[in-house]
């Protein structure tokens, strides 16, 4: 009985002085980990260019890569083929009856071609590409679209400043947006 | 008479069989022998359903990789409120990776005071948490929006499955890392090849989101996530990022292409919204529906599936005369929030043609709406990936022949 209630009295000290039943405290479980582990396997890109890597490429040395890897899908021109989406074109055509929806039309922000290309493409292969591989396609796409010049060097620190066409073409969810049901 | 061999064996069923065949000879009284009943199949690690029961998923050949695409879940055949694990509609876009629990990580870092790594022993020593939530592709439905209404419930709902989810609440692992006040957004990545990636605001993450490793009572399935996915309760599906293994707390969105140009909605006007998370109050009839044939005039139950990802349904209503009069259905219970809620209400069939549709409420007070409603708002403009977030009234004709066909 004497040792019972020891127990019990024990357990109140360690609650008063935020053991496990204080819900703020942390619980002392996992592992640290180094900004250079972190840093090593990070593939997100911010749209203000956190995240980009060092490297860098023009539409030129794009071309060449964007043949290796990319045009078997997405055509030699980034027309899109099939189920492939065009990369390419599309321009102005976003409120007709006929969207031409592409990287070029469509996508608010340079940033996310850089991020989608390392995370996911080439489709069969993804993360085979380098940094430069990555700059140089990025630029190539951009250039195609008539958004940088074929000799703009596309590296960390001009990627952010490439303003998109449809840059404010997004507007926030205004839902609930169907009035009820009439009775 | 004197049994020989173990009684529960074939061969002592064979001995003692014969002994009492002599016996009977002996008084000389024949006996018309039928046949015997033999042993059922043995004891087995791992059950399967009876080889009598043949509903699956369903997909499409996908013309563009075989590892991308979605599969139906046929709701049209399903009780209850749970779906089987093996019946949850997929989507993919990179193929089902096969992960290796023993060497997954969770890496929590960014906007937090300790950058910290979990094995998944680690993730099971939090407290632990069990909820049933639906997850539903934004895709969903699409084509009744579009104008192709889809024959079965099926091919026209079945990208919404509902689940009994286990894990930790994400809010948890965010407290044990310490939350920066400067953080707005949790990025979330998983493991598949593809490494898809979405943005989700801190004030979600702080609410329900949960870290998943269970799936109705066992780990998660592969096509769900193996060994850790995240669940955000009532959000469209591609928010629920599958294989995760890395939270990076910012004060952005990272503006992934799923995010920024996929999952948008363009509107006639050319613009698109974005960060349309919640998923509409939603309703189907899965009894009868489409491909289904009744059997004859008289009683028949009408039962179905209903969900929101606002909260509760409080509330179906159900028509069986082409939307003139509706009827309220029972709820089945309990009812939990952001989940597949049954529906079921007594209808006696003339056996003349007509329409049965069913029309959902939600805790909010948000009604259902018909497709024409929803189209004088939001037209006929297809996205990137077609029309998300639809979630119009469906109707299913009922034929004078029983057939239940589309509308």
């Amino acid at each position: 009985m004497f040792r019972r209630l020891a127990i019990i009295a024990a357990s109140c000290v360690a609650t008063a002085a935020g053991g496990a039943d204080d819900a703020s405290a942390p619980l002392g479980i996992g592992r640290g980990a180094t900004v250079h582990e972190v840093a090593a396997t990070n593939l997100t890109v911010l749209p203000d260019g956190v995240g980009l890597p060092e490297g860098k490429g023009n539409a030129e040395a794009g071309a060449a890569a964007y043949l290796a890897h990319c045009a078997a899908c997405h055509g030699d021109k980034g027309q899109g083929l099939a189920d492939f989406p065009a990369l390419v074109g599309g321009r102005g055509t976003l409120a007709t009856d006929k969207p031409v929806l592409t990287v070029g039309s469509y996508w608010p922000y340079a940033t996310t071609i850089f991020d989608y290309i390392r995370r996911a493409m080439p489709y069969q292969s993804a993360g085979e590409l380098t940094a430069d591989d990555v700059y140089a396609l990025t630029a190539w796409i951009l250039a195609q679209n008539h958004i940088v010049k074929a000799s703009a060097v596309i590296d960390r620190n001009t990627l952010p400043k490439v303003r998109m066409p449809n840059r404010d073409g997004f507007v926030p969810d205004p839902r609930p947006d169907i009035p009820a049901a009439s009775r | 008479m004197k049994r020989h061999g173990h009684p529960l064996t074939r061969r002592g069923f064979l001995n003692a069989g014969s002994a009492a065949t002599v016996a009977g000879a002996a008084l000389a009284a024949p006996i018309a022998r039928a046949d015997g009943r033999p042993q059922g199949d043995p004891r087995r690690l791992y059950g399967e359903r009876s080889p009598f029961e043949t509903s699956g998923r369903s997909f499409g050949a996908s013309t563009a990789a075989l590892t991308t695409g979605s599969s139906r879940t046929p709701l049209q055949n399903l009780f209850g409120i749970i779906t089987p694990s093996s019946l949850h509609f997929e989507r993919h876009h990179s193929g089902v990776p096969t992960i290796d629990p023993a060497g997954h990580e969770l890496l929590l870092y960014g906007l937090v005071d300790r950058r910290l790594r979990f094995s998944m022993a680690e993730l099971r020593r939090f407290p632990s948490v069990s909820r049933v939530h639906f997850i539903e592709c934004a895709g969903n439905a699409g084509r009744e929006h579009r104008g192709d209404p889809g024959p079965t419930a099926q091919l026209s709902h079945g990208l919404v499955s509902c689940s009994e989810w286990t894990g930790v609440l994400l809010s948890t692992l965010l407290r044990e890392a310490g939350l920066n006040p400067s953080g707005k957004w949790i990025v979330a990545e998983g493991a598949d090849p593809g490494r898809h990636s979405r943005s989700i605001p801190v004030a979600k993450a702080l609410d329900d989101v949960l870290v998943a490793y269970g799936q109705n009572g066992e780990a998660v399935r592969p096509e769900q996530g193996y060994p850790l996915r995240l669940v955000v309760p009532g959000w469209e599906g591609n928010v629920n990022v599958k294989w995760l293994h890395r939270l990076q707390v910012t004060d952005q969105a990272a503006m992934s292409r799923d995010e920024a140009a996929s999952y948008t909605d363009l509107m006639p006007s050319g613009k698109a919204r974005r960060f349309t998370f919640e998923m509409d109050a939603n309703s189907v009839i899965t009894r009868p529906s489409g491909g289904q044939q009744l059997d004859g005039r008289g009683f028949h139950e009408v039962t179905g599936l209903a969900w929101s990802g606002r909260g509760k349904i409080t509330r179906v209503e159900v028509s069986a005369d082409g939307g003139r009069t509706w009827r309220e259905a029972e709820l089945q219970g309990p009812v939990y929030s952001k989940a597949l809620t049954r529906f079921r209400a007594p209808w006696v069939w003339s056996g003349e043609d007509t329409q049965l549709q069913s029309r959902a409420t939600d805790e909010t007070g948000y009604v259902q709406p018909t497709r024409d409603a929803l189209i004088a708002v939001r037209g006929m403009t297809q996205g990137p990936d077609g029309f998300n977030h639809y979630h119009g009234i469906k109707a299913w004709k009922v034929n004078r022949d029983g057939r239940v066909t589309h509308v």
